[in-house]
């Protein structure tokens, strides 16, 4: 046999334990989804039969679909731009040597490692009306009671702040590991010159952050079509789904009312958001981050 | 603020020009520390739920009394030691094959010349994007139609394969000099000898990054463990602690904010043991 072929078979047979479950649990449940959508639920007497663009047809007219995208539009909007902002005054201030640095770094970083399911528990309390903690601080401000989670206006603001907090200390040690990396050499040369800190944020060591907030930005928004877990404990998509995301949708369709295929092609669309999402990384802003 | 001070001449030691200084300081620091409080107060505040009796739960006096009570209704209240044990089984089982399995493909990638790699690799990749979370509907199915539902297999399945974990390990070997490579060769080991032998001691600290990662990602994983599992015996801890606070509980915030505190006290007290660690291996796995 010739060196290659035998560094062929190497090569796959090393391979082969991670892309044979890569293959049954990504890529053919990426496939199988896809094909699903277009044929009916299977039933009890009622075996699955074609039924061509159905399944989407009912998703245009299923306005729950069309509450989830709008709600998970906001939630993005909201969460994305305040998380990596966040991070990055995080990241600044801790950079600095502030007092209690160890311990304010310790806190901001603290959400990332509790289970998302155990820290809504408190934020559901938080935000429980007459006796929860912000109606108890509210009142003694003499302020209105709100039931901030059972009202259709607050409810999904309530849970983006959540997903704001819990990711943001996260995204903030990118940032400073990238902060530590930039040369000293280069403050001492901008110093000389006789720049403002703010210049010198903005024009040398915001633009050299550039490579990570891509990273974050990407991370934040993967983050923003899976952060599902606090929804279940907090809302659980209510009121009148206010607070309605797709990965919960596909959850209620598939888990909750057992409509698989339809469930097949709701995954689609997500699959397609987190497509385009590689897309635009891969194809446009590679391109417009300055690399070092 | 006050300007930005030029290095003194004659001064050796490097200062960065831009640290604030003097009142900058402090109304950085007052700052800092403001946003952590608010970033710390809801655990503060479970914290302080779990080791006072009900009547405290929102009576916020020092006098309050201390008590241990509330843990015990709580353990005594669901099986948390049968969550505990499913949990601990579910994250080694999901490490030790993850650790396995990207070895090997990311040695494979890194190291070995041969006809499909990039083919390979870019098909791995796409797990960056689509993530399990994604496919819980057709998983199930899968999993359903070979009879592992309700199983701590049927949880850690879908994960065993991680993107993350072969890019990860495939960057860190491709750091190690090929000298290392060839030298283990001429001696006469086999490629398994070889990544046994030079690559992985020589990636310990990646191992440990992922490692951290990998444990705390699954202890905290919810909505899978959720679907695919429906007694006790195969329920994690993120599942029992969200039937148990959903029940008939509901009320009892002493007890629940117990109940959550347990749940997240193992990564807690690691993390606040080895916290230099955490936060490296958490940059190093974001930075690859």
């Amino acid at each position: 046999m010739t060196h290659r072929a035998t560094a062929t078979i190497h090569g796959w047979l090393l391979l082969l334990p991670a892309m044979a479950c890569l293959a049954v649990f990504t890529h053919w449940p990426a496939v199988a989804s896809f094909i699903d959508s277009f044929y009916s639920t299977p039933r009890a007497r009622r075996p699955a039969r074609f039924v061509g663009l159905d399944n989407y047809q009912q998703m245009i007219a299923d306005p729950i679909f069309w509450k989830a995208m709008s709600n998970n539009l906001w939630f993005a909007l909201g969460t994305i731009p305040t998380s990596i902002a966040l991070a990055l005054l995080m990241a600044v201030w801790v950079n600095d040597k502030i007092v209690g640095r160890t311990w304010v770094r310790m806190a901001y970083f603290t959400p990332t490692i509790l289970p998302m399911i155990a820290v809504a528990n408190i934020w559901l309390f938080f935000f429980t009306p007459q006796y929860g903690l912000l109606e108890q601080i509210v009142g003694f401000f003499g302020g209105r009671s709100t039931n901030w989670l059972g009202s259709q206006d607050t409810a999904l603001y309530a849970v983006t702040i959540v997903a704001i907090w819990k990711e943001a200390g996260f995204f903030m040690i990118f940032y400073l590991a990238a902060l530590q990396a930039i040369p000293p050499s280069l403050g001492e040369a901008a110093a000389i010159e006789g720049a403002s800190r703010w210049t010198y944020f903005r024009r040398i060591q915001f633009p050299l952050l550039m490579p990570t907030t891509l990273f974050v930005l990407i991370n934040s928004v993967i983050n923003a079509f899976r952060m599902v877990d606090h929804i279940f404990v907090m809302t659980r998509g209510g009121p009148d789904n206010a607070t309605t995301l797709l990965l919960f949708y596909i959850y209620q369709v598939g888990f909750s009312f057992w409509d698989t295929s339809y469930a097949a092609a709701l995954t689609c669309i997500l699959l397609a958001l987190l497509a385009i999402v590689a897309f635009v990384q891969y194809g446009w802003l590679e391109r417009r981050t300055h690399y070092r | 603020m006050s300007g930005p001070g030029l290095p003194q001449p004659g001064v050796v030691a490097r200062t960065d020009p831009y640290a604030p200084r003097g009142g900058a300081l402090t109304l950085e620091s007052v700052g800092a520390i403001l946003l952590a409080t608010i970033w710390i107060l809801p655990l503060a505040y479970t914290v302080w739920a779990a080791i006072h009796p009900p009547e405290y739960t929102t009576n916020f006096v020092l006098a309050a009394p201390l008590t241990f009570e509330n843990f015990t209704r709580a353990w005594a209240a669901a099986p948390f030691a049968r969550y505990f044990l499913n949990t601990i089984v579910l994250v080694t089982l999901i490490l030790c094959f993850q650790l396995i399995l990207c070895t090997l493909a990311a040695y494979a990638l890194a190291r070995q010349e041969f006809w499909g790699r990039n083919l390979a690799f870019a098909l791995i990749l796409a797990q960056l994007m689509i993530m399990p979370d994604a496919l819980i509907v057709e998983n199930y199915r899968t999993l359903a139609r070979v009879n592992l539902v309700d199983t701590i297999t049927a949880i850690a399945l879908p994960y065993i394969a991680s993107a993350f974990g072969i890019f990860l390990l495939r960057q860190t070997f491709k750091t190690v000099p090929k000298e290392l490579d060839d030298a283990a060769r001429v001696e006469g080991a086999n490629p398994l000898q070889v990544l046994m032998k030079v690559y992985v001691p020589l990636a310990k600290p990646t191992y440990i990054a992922y490692g951290l990662v990998s444990v705390s990602y699954h202890w905290n994983n919810f909505l899978w463990p959720l679907l695919i599992t429906n007694s006790v015996e195969a329920r994690p801890l993120t599942v029992g602690l969200q039937i148990f606070s959903s029940s008939d509980q509901g009320i009892d915030w002493a007890v629940i904010c117990a109940a959550t505190l347990m749940t997240s006290a193992p990564l807690l007290v690691a993390f606040l043991l080895f916290q230099r660690q955490f936060v490296q291996s958490f940059m190093r796995a974001g930075i690859k």
